[in-house]
């Protein structure tokens, strides 16, 4: 087994695919504690479904980088969906789910109607579930990746603080002088920037999973803000490479491979929470 | 000159006015309450004073040389906090937020504020201990904590006592009290007008008739007395 994991590793896409996944899980759970407190846990989902969409439009246009087009409409959703979070006539969820499955649908429907390739369901099969494309990184995606990486986790520590005041009381933050609009402008930018970056290892359908698990595990167990944070980094990216791996060996889809050990962990945490309690 | 003058202010939410041409002024070490019917603005209004909400018309003017990010705030606990994994600590530094500026990190001198305060308001012990399984009486004293590390001249308190049980509302009442007697102004809306009217110095009243003025005024006007019977009654049944 340790002979075909040492194997697999000699060859470049694989250590890549690595590298990226640890990244990822990285930058999503950092943002995931914030996004389930706030009660937006399905941003992820209805910002990849956006990516999905902008994605079609992308390969129906014949776009060599599909990025120039997904980023922006990501990006641009995102803040719209975070805005409509506060002085809504269309409620937070209700958005986010209108958003998510309308670009689904229209995604699919370009693809359908205009797509050349051969093998249209297993294009979109992979789009949804990230089966291939990590297996596919060239060493650009991977120094893009890092570099976007080191951004968000930057600008996370230094707001850190910001953050934490912003999500637990924005009506206080607000009060006091803190510029909450350009803080939750700020979240936004970077959810869908990590969103689309993750799009890659596990697909748009799972991605929620990415943003989700860690946080909600972690909090069964931790109690301040900066033990939940810390944790839930820690947590998903040992999910994310056993996932990685277990998918290698066990030769399963990479990205169901790390969202069953995430759930898995979760179980996990929330029977250690039980115990330390009693 | 006045700590806080509201002239000829009118609220509401989209055109619909809520509240029209209300005037009143608030002195340093002063202890207003605000009273009123439900939906009769009480809220509005002072998320109006913080500057969270902009008026329809008419202006408040701080004096005193008091900024606007200088005002402490209690507000009404939401949903989102009563699971939020924070401890005590966190969120009493919170209150420095407006010190920082664009400092991403608490000094020295803001933690020390915030042990300060969480030591006046007796929840030093539990400074390690997780937000959500505190009771309501903690919770709230956490967040007056984190409200004094805001300012040192005036509290704003939206309800401060709902909720709890008769015998921690007493200990909140004499908590601010206290506070007040230190030198802060404070401005309080509540429901349960005869304990509030107690500590007060002036009463502002606000629904289909207006009241303001110092407490004892208030208890003698016939509005304030058939306010104040009702009240009773209301409690008593």
């Amino acid at each position: 087994m340790f002979d075909t994991l040492i194997h697999y590793l000699e060859y470049p896409f694989v250590r890549y695919a690595l590298i990226v996944g640890v990244l990822i899980a990285l930058c999503s759970s950092l943002l995931g504690v914030m996004l389930v407190l706030k009660r937006f846990s399905f941003i992820g989902d209805g910002l990849s479904h956006v990516a999905f969409g902008a994605m079609a439009i992308a390969a129906v246009l014949n776009f060599t980088d599909q990025m120039l087009i997904v980023m922006p409409i990501t990006v641009v959703s995102a803040v719209l969906l975070l805005r409509t979070g506060q002085n809504a006539k269309i409620k937070g969820d209700a958005a986010i789910a209108m958003i998510s499955v309308g670009a689904l649908a229209f995604g699919y429907l370009m693809m359908n109607i205009f797509s050349t390739s051969s093998n249209l369901s297993g294009d979109v099969c992979s789009t949804l579930f990230g089966s291939t494309s990590m297996l596919t990184l060239t060493l650009r995606d991977v120094i893009v990746c890092a570099v976007i990486s080191v951004l968000v986790v930057a600008v996370f520590l230094l707001c850190y603080n910001k953050i934490f005041a912003v999500t637990f009381d924005e009506g206080f933050a607000s009060a006091v002088g803190t510029k909450v609009k350009r803080y939750n402008l700020l979240l936004a930018v970077i959810i869908a920037v990590v969103i689309v970056m993750a799009m890659k290892l596990v697909g748009s359908l799972m991605i929620s999973a990415l943003v989700i698990f860690p946080a909600i595990s972690s909090m069964r167990i931790f109690k301040s803000f900066r033990s939940v944070t810390i944790f839930s980094v820690v947590l998903s990216v040992v999910c994310a490479v056993a996932g990685m791996l277990i998918s290698i060996l066990a030769s399963t889809p990479v990205g169901s491979t790390i969202v069953a050990v995430n759930v898995a962990a979760f179980f996990l945490c929330w029977g250690v929470g039980l115990a330390v309690r009693r | 000159m006045a700590m806080i003058k509201v002239s000829d202010l009118t609220l509401g939410y989209e055109n619909r006015a809520i509240i029209t041409n209300l005037s009143f002024s608030v002195e340093e070490g002063d202890y207003l309450c605000i009273v009123g019917e439900n939906g009769s603005g009480k809220s509005t209004l002072m998320k109006t004073l913080l500057g969270l909400q902009k008026p329809m018309s008419g202006s408040i003017v701080f004096g005193d040389g008091l900024q606007k990010n200088e005002i402490g705030y209690l507000p009404q606990q939401t949903v989102v906090q009563r699971d939020f994994p924070a401890s005590v600590q966190e969120i009493v530094q919170s209150g420095c937020q407006a010190r920082c500026g664009w400092r991403p990190f608490y000094n020295k001198e803001e933690k020390r504020l915030a042990e300060q305060n969480m030591e006046r308001m007796g929840i030093k012990e539990y400074a390690r201990r997780c937000y959500r399984e505190l009771s309501g009486g903690q919770q709230q004293r956490v967040l007056l904590a984190r409200a004094l590390c805001a300012t040192r001249k005036i509290l704003l308190l939206d309800e401060p006592v709902a909720g709890l049980d008769p015998r921690v509302t007493a200990e909140m009442y004499e908590l601010i009290h206290g506070l007040n007697q230190e030198g802060i102004t404070i401005i309080m809306i509540s429901h349960d007008i005869t304990a509030a009217v107690c500590y007060a110095t002036h009463v502002l009243h606000i629904g289909k008739r207006t009241f303001f003025g110092a407490k004892e005024d208030y208890q003698n006007s016939d509005f304030g007395k058939l306010f104040q019977m009702q009240e009773d009654g209301e409690s008593h049944v």
